[in-house]
């Protein structure tokens, strides 16, 4: 099976669909009329695409973007809610609907045609082919750290902008004035000589009939109001008073629950089911197997094997009678599998180079290696990680009379609707999906399977049907961010001064240049080899950089003890042409006292990671006491850029340090005879309240390119906590989670040799 | 079987297999849906409700044990109709929530904490509150949100400074 990444796949896409879009007419520059009829509202005047304007002035942000805890939606508002000058107390924010319209073009632009400076008079012709190619892509997807990078910057902004540019011409012609003496102001067109001040309201129906520019002129930075202020997020009331609705609060007349399994070990079909047991228990409607199923989208083949689903008159039911199943399943070749197995398999690939393909080659590492003072090696291995959001998967789907209509919280909700119609062999149109705030996404839900699984149970069934999965379900069928090993090999001459560095390691997904470094090493040789594992692949918060910010930042903090250098000091000589990061670090060292002294038993690490568009420095504290590690104190630092949303910035950072402490402190998905072990809080733990340490966030407001937030922060605690064990102990770790690490005995066993 | 149990000071009446785990009959039964399932085995604490004041996780409690008892859900947690209680406003204060799936759960822990230990040390909160998981890991705030209601249940102003520092690039 070839893989696609979501980068080859968007390739991929511009070149399949480049007929289409070359003698493309382009969408006509007013959409506003069709699409007000399909957002199905009354008493507002959608201005533009991205805007409403109701009588009582109140301006609406339509935001293509799906919340999932990251508070994006508050974020482009602002933007928005900046270029339009808008009066921030009156602006509110929704979500778009799934439908083409709304398929997220600025992504496109930016990824398919980065580093391509366009002038202002092909822009309409660019963004209209990317339409297109969004459209015919069906992209809708909330991941990549994107949304205020792409959909913000490129969209958004030119939103707002537009439309402030239509209200003071309409102004202007009403007024007889010229328009560049038309002011606006909070959501009010001024013009000073005559006296006047009207609202946006006043002219937004003549706004709609108008053309909005491509092109038009944006606001120096130095002006903003708005965006760079702390701004609550819009969806926190609801989320304190239990009012919110995901898609499990969905309840329909005569509504029927169902839950499902599906083999243990991935692929597996029904033999045989022995369904008596199940369906004794009181409630029971009917137990249905669901086809396998595959889709594939921008995150490449989603394949579902086979399901079994009980249909019961409520959850409860349901999932006691889905227990009482007997299903046999076939074999499908992985039986023997283990994760022991897996990493003999990834030590043996990288010790053979099979098929070992390359990141980065600079420099002449061999002659390094052979000149070299001294050599440090290491291998690092880190296992399968599950999602585990808090909301387990979960929809809500109503098939009659040729057409569905959909429930559900997703990160990709137009690609979601194309997936359920081609599965329900119907046209998109038919497809109604009504996308809800999740309960954590994480890149989980931007695989469709669940989804398709209810349709097929309420086509079935032939009534609203909500399938809830079990939290076992959730771990044992996950999209998992994969177990990686990657081996190391640097050449350091007598001064201590790193010549070469060379690393091997398996599997490549995706960003690119997760593996690579940032410090200035003039021999450098970064690859991977193939190592094939047929446990499913997912994108997981930060996807590589998840695996290679641990790797490399342990790895360079070897090299620095190996000097005998300070760690931090060690990195700043490395970054001295890289003031960004060296910025960063320094700031880190600042605020946390890098060279304070702490007590014995203490210990602190620092970690450097860049990460879409951003950089983060964290240093933590811990204290080791019998070999339990308590993680005391995390200061990070990130420069994103444009700070949009300082407050949100900060709570993604510390929302993902802790995401990243999880996993580095417990998170292990292992594999026995096939299939996933773990299968709820009790084995796959989580960090909580009492384990939390106090994160201290800095956000650097550098006015450099947006950088994006919700995963920048999960790469660089696990190699800053493991530094900080290393400084406290004297004891390397090497492999995750720590909480398998027998830190006693390692550090017994120094304390005996030395 | 019948159940007649109080909630938010209301008298039900529910026709349930009383071993009906009391999660599912105040989301499905009552449609109550604040309260919320995240694991099924009392690990995760979304689920968590008041049940004659104290603090319980509603998916492994039988609807029967709560037989003639006082049920509070997040619905009711809010003294009058447009007041908040002192923990959702200092929730909102703090920023607190990311996707929100647990706060409910969160909010009725820290609620009961605070009925029972108007000033709770960090300890008290890492006791309290270690049985709900945020899986956006606000723990932080959540800490900081509980300790800015005094014993009087007066939410102190939250600073900004608490949550962040925003400083411009001293290299550019």
């Amino acid at each position: 099976m070839s893989k696609l990444t979501r980068r080859a796949f968007i390739t991929t896409g511009l070149l399949a669909g480049g007929g289409l879009v070359v003698g493309i007419a382009m969408r006509p520059g007013n959409q506003v009329k069709g699409l007000a009829a399909k957002l199905g509202d009354s008493g507002a005047d959608l201005v533009h695409t991205y805007v409403k304007i109701d009588s009582d002035n109140v301006v609406t942000a339509i935001i293509p973007h799906a919340e999932m805890g990251q508070g994006v939606q508050t974020a482009l508002g602002q933007m928005l809610a900046e270029e339009l000058d808008a009066d921030w107390d009156q602006v509110k924010m929704e979500e778009a609907p799934a439908i083409g319209e709304y398929a997220m073009y600025a992504a496109g632009r930016r990824y398919l045609l980065a580093g391509i400076d366009f002038p202002n008079l092909v822009i309409p012709t660019v963004d209209g082919m990317m339409m297109r190619v969004a459209d015919t892509l069906n992209m809708q997807i909330t991941g990549g750290s994107m949304s205020v990078r792409t959909t913000g910057f490129l969209a958004m902004r030119t939103a707002g902008a537009a439309t402030r540019q239509l209200l003071q011409q309409a102004a202007a012609d009403s007024w007889g004035v010229p328009v560049a003496e038309v002011l606006t102001e909070n959501s009010h067109l001024i013009h000073r000589a005559t006296n006047r001040r009207e609202p946006y309201a006043a002219f937004a129906a003549e706004v709609a009939e108008m053309t909005p520019s491509y092109t038009p002129t944006f606001k120096d930075p130095a002006d903003y109001k708005i965006v760079g202020t702390h701004k609550p997020r819009h969806d926190i009331p609801a989320k304190v008073d239990g009012s919110v609705k995901f898609s499990m609060d969905v309840q329909l007349p005569n509504m029927v629950y169902a839950t499902v399994v599906r083999s243990p070990v991935t692929g597996g079909s029904v033999v045989e089911i022995d369904d008596q047991a199940a369906r004794a228990i009181a409630g029971v409607v009917d137990v249905i197997v669901i086809p396998a199923t595959t889709v594939n989208n921008m995150l490449g083949d989603t394949v579902s094997g086979e399901s079994v689903a009980v249909v019961a008159d409520s959850y409860w039911s349901a999932n006691k009678a889905i227990k009482e199943l007997k299903i046999q399943w076939s074999e499908v070749g992985f039986e023997a599998v283990s994760s022991d197995g897996i990493f003999a398999q990834f030590e043996r690939d990288i010790s053979a180079g099979t098929d070992r393909q390359t990141d980065r080659v600079q420099g002449e590492p061999s002659p390094a290696f052979s000149g070299a003072a001294r050599i440090v090696d290491a291998d690092y291995h880190v296992p399968f990680l599950a999602h585990t959001c808090m909301e387990p998967l979960n929809a809500t789907a109503d098939v009659r009379d040729g057409r569905c209509e959909v429930w559900i919280g997703c990160q990709n909700p137009l690609g979601f609707r194309r997936d359920i119609a081609i599965s329900l062999g119907m046209d998109a149109e038919n497809v109604t999906l009504h996308n809800h705030s999740m309960g954590g996404g994480f890149g989980r839900k931007a695989r469709p399977d669940w989804a398709l699984q209810v349709a097929h149970l309420s086509k079935v069934v032939g009534r609203p049907v909500q399938l809830i999965w079990s939290r076992e379900e959730d771990v044992r069928q996950d999209f998992y961010r994969p177990a990686v090993q990657s081996r190391f090999r640097a050449a350091l001459d007598e001064q201590g001064n790193v010549l070469a560095w060379e690393n091997t390691y398996t599997n490549k997904n995706e960003p690119i240049e997760a593996p690579l470094i940032p410090y200035a090493i003039p021999a450098q040789d970064i690859g991977y080899v193939s190592s094939p594992v047929y446990v499913p692949f997912g994108a997981w918060r930060s996807v590589d950089h998840s695996q290679h910010g641990f790797f490399t930042e342990s790895f360079i903090d070897e090299l620095a003890n190996a000097a005998g250098k300070d760690s931090f000091e060690f990195r700043a000589e490395l970054l001295k042409d890289n003031p960004r990061h060296l910025a960063v670090l320094n700031k880190a060292a600042e605020e946390a006292q890098w060279n304070r002294p702490l007590p014995a038993g203490r210990g602190r690490g620092i970690s450097l990671q860049e990460a879409f568009g951003s950089i983060v420095a964290q240093v933590v504290e811990v204290s080791v006491v019998n070999g339990d590690v308590s993680v005391d104190r995390v200061v990070a630092v990130i420069d994103a850029g444009i700070a949009v949303a300082p407050d949100g910035i900060a709570a993604q950072l510390e929302s993902g340090i802790i995401y990243g402490l999880t996993a580095a402190l417990h998170g292990e998905i292992t594999i026995e005879k096939g299939a996933v072990v773990q299968g709820n809080f009790d084995d796959y733990k989580a960090v909580r309240m009492n384990e939390a340490p106090n994160i201290e966030t800095h956000v650097i407001n550098s006015g450099h390119d947006i950088g994006g937030a919700g995963e920048p922060g999960t790469p660089g605690i696990a190699p800053a906590l493991v530094n900080a064990v290393f400084n406290a102990t004297g004891t390397r770790v090497r492999q995750l989670p720590l909480s398998r690490f027998d830190l006693n005995y390692q550090v017994e066993e120094t304390g005996a040799v030395g | 079987m019948s159940t007649s149990f109080w909630v938010n000071g209301d008298q039900q009446t529910v026709d349930v297999d009383p071993s009906k785990p009391l999660l599912w009959v105040i989301r499905e039964q009552l449609a109550l849906t604040g309260t919320k399932f995240g694991c099924g085995i009392a690990q995760c604490g979304a689920c968590t409700v008041h049940i004659d004041g104290v603090a319980m996780r509603s998916c492994v409690t039988p609807v029967s044990a709560v037989a003639g008892k006082q049920v509070t859900t997040i619905e009711g947690l809010r003294p009058a109709s447009d007041e908040l209680h002192p923990l959702q406003q200092a929730w909102i204060d703090h920023q607190v929530p990311q996707c929100g799936y647990c706060q409910s759960g969160q909010l009725m822990s820290a609620s009961a904490l605070l009925a029972s230990n108007p000033n709770p040390s960090d300890s008290d909160i890492d006791v309290a509150m270690q049985g709900n998981i945020c899986r956006c890991g606000m723990y932080g705030r959540i800490r900081s949100a509980i300790k800015s209601v005094d014993s009087a249940g007066m939410v102190a102003q939250a600073d900004e400074k608490l949550f962040y520092n925003v400083g411009g690039a001293d290299h550019v």
